[in-house]
């Protein structure tokens, strides 16, 4: 699908934040708010905006309880399907929150959240190990997230700016 | 004997210089709590981390020294390329490029490089408020233009022409401008380079937002033909690249006009700080398409704003470059400064009297977009509540 310069100019501005409010929207890129609405609108049709998410900081929430795993999982591809049926049987569990097929070493990168580290452990050791397909998994859990899709999470940049110059 | 000491030891023509305006209400705004600032002339962007990086290894890497005069040879090179790159213009950086202490500094070289006593320099106002005094200290006579905001505070070629007399030797001009934004057309700046022809001037072509130009390329004066030798153009990295402190700007020009700078340069200020001029070789090998985010962020931003001051009342055209809009405030009754006092008062919202950059700047405010689309938003919420009560 080929975009026009107005709709590549929302998906980044919506990137960087969904809830700019559509009045605003039109006016950064000089639109009617009727017809931005509606580019918007054909964008999320299209599936181009898949889907508007919020970043959570959950190391702020008390008594949240979490891991995250990213696992580098070797396989053996398909003929026919390559690498995409043994991909779908993985994403298709709601504990894994990315499937990427890679270069390099392995072949696919999966992101796991579960409540501990023995709930990944065993899912790991149960669904995805046992998987035909799967030659061999190697699990890293994450310590601590410093910034993700871009965004920092401890934000240290405030604005030092004096208050009026020339 | 004067009993008042100040005027015994400070020189006449320092004494005889304006306070800037801008003091009184940084003061002001400086005391109060909660104030959303759209008075600031700089960009909101820290300096992009692959230019604060490169400048930290050329710390640890021991290079502290002074570099050479005229700044860097690397740099001149970069900055010759970047010139012909983007304003396709021709300067040789072994003569004609010099590295500064800012913009501002390539200014006041300029202006103590060509000015005799008495000879009579053109200010087109509004216009940043440094160019005046520093005709002053060169010892040079300020011949005031204004531009009109019925115009656009677009150049106007015939306004220019009666200024000139014998003694006129230089144009200042600034494009895109602080503090209208207004970005000159080739047809002015064909227009004003006749003018320089036939009257034999030169042009002190301040281009610090060229960078920060939306609609379009940047048209420098020097790529005007006949130009290149009657220009001293200035630019520098404190807004395109967000650099401000930093302080780096640099200067091109003939070597003649070039080799006459340098040599105050040289005696005033030995060379450039050696440790920006390697943030700055780094900003100009690999920091474009850090400036082309910013830019669009910025045209972003001036396309909401200006709308919405439109929107509120207060009549504003749309501003080609810098992050500035100017919008008129003459129809509230206020004078620049009433209005300003006020809303930074009663709304704690801080913008510029456009009267500070020039008496035609009167009857408008100087409004900087260089602010969080939060901050904007919220400022023209209380803005709106200000002119409703007025």
């Amino acid at each position: 699908m080929k975009l026009s310069d107005k709709e590549l100019e929302i998906i980044e501005i919506l990137e960087k934040d969904a809830r700019t409010p559509i009045d605003v929207l039109a006016k950064m890129i000089d639109l009617p708010v009727e017809e931005t609405e509606a580019l918007v609108h054909k964008l999320e049709e299209a599936n181009v905006i898949v889907q508007y998410t919020t970043l959570v900081d959950w190391r702020k929430v008390d008594g949240h309880e979490g891991v995250t795993a990213m696992i580098d999982v070797k396989v053996t591809p398909k003929r026919g399907v390559g690498f995409d049926e043994v991909a779908e049987r993985i994403y298709r569990f709601p504990e894994v929150k990315s499937v990427y097929l890679m270069s390099g070493a392995y072949d696919l990168s999966v992101v796991i959240e579960g409540r501990s580290m023995a709930e990944v452990a065993q899912f790991v050791s149960e669904k995805l190990s046992t998987l035909d397909s799967v030659i061999s998994t190697t699990t890293h859990f994450i310590l601590k997230k410093y910034k993700h899709d871009g965004t920092i999470f401890d934000k240290g940049d405030q604005d030092r700016r004096i208050v009026v110059a020339p | 004997m004067n009993p008042q000491t100040k005027k015994m030891y400070v020189s006449e023509t320092v004494a005889s210089l304006k306070p800037s305006g801008i003091r009184r209400f940084f003061d002001l705004a400086s005391s109060l709590d909660g104030v959303i600032s759209l008075g600031v002339g700089e960009p909101d962007f820290v300096t992009s981390w692959s230019i604060r990086e490169a400048s930290i290894l050329s710390l640890e890497q021991g290079y502290t020294s002074y570099t050479a005069n005229a700044g860097l040879l690397e740099l001149r090179q970069e900055i010759a390329a970047y010139l012909r790159r983007k304003f396709h213009v021709e300067y040789r950086p072994e003569t004609e490029i010099l590295v500064t202490v800012g913009a501002s500094q390539a200014i006041d070289l300029a202006l103590r490089a060509i000015v005799n006593p008495g000879d009579e320099v053109i200010v087109v106002e509004p216009s940043f408020v440094a160019y005046e005094p520093l005709v002053v200290l060169a010892g040079g006579t300020p011949v005031i233009v204004h531009a009109s905001g019925a115009d656009g505070f677009q150049l106007m070629p015939a306004h220019i022409e009666r200024a000139i007399t014998e003694r006129t030797k230089a144009v200042i001009i600034c494009s895109p401008n602080n503090p209208t934004g207004t970005v000159l057309s080739p047809a002015e700046l064909k227009a004003l380079a006749r003018l320089a022809e036939k009257h034999d001037l030169l042009v002190i072509a301040d281009e610090i937002y060229a960078e920060l130009t939306y609609e379009g390329e940047h048209t420098s004066i020097a790529a005007v033909p006949g130009m290149r030798e009657r220009t001293i153009l200035i630019s520098g990295f404190s807004k395109g690249f967000a650099m401000t402190g930093w302080r780096l700007g640099f200067a091109a020009a003939p070597e003649e006009l070039l080799q006459a700078m340098l040599k105050i340069h040289q005696y005033a200020m030995m060379c450039a700080p050696t440790m920006a001029q390697y943030g700055a070789l780094e900003a100009l090998r690999n920091g474009e398409h850090e400036v082309e985010q910013m830019r669009n962020s910025y045209r972003r931003r001036r396309n909401y704003f200006v709308a919405s001051l439109n929107e509120i009342g207060l009549p504003c055209h749309l501003p080609g470059g810098a992050f500035y809009a100017f919008p008129s405030i003459r129809h509230t009754g206020l004078t620049s400064e009433q209005f300003a006092e006020r809303l930074l008062l009663e709304e704690k919202v801080a913008v510029v009297p456009g009267n500070v950059f020039g008496t035609s700047g009167e009857g408008y405010i100087r409004c900087s977009y260089a602010s969080s689309l939060e901050q904007l938003q919220e400022a023209i919420k209380r803005m709106k509540r200000f002119l409703e009560r007025l």
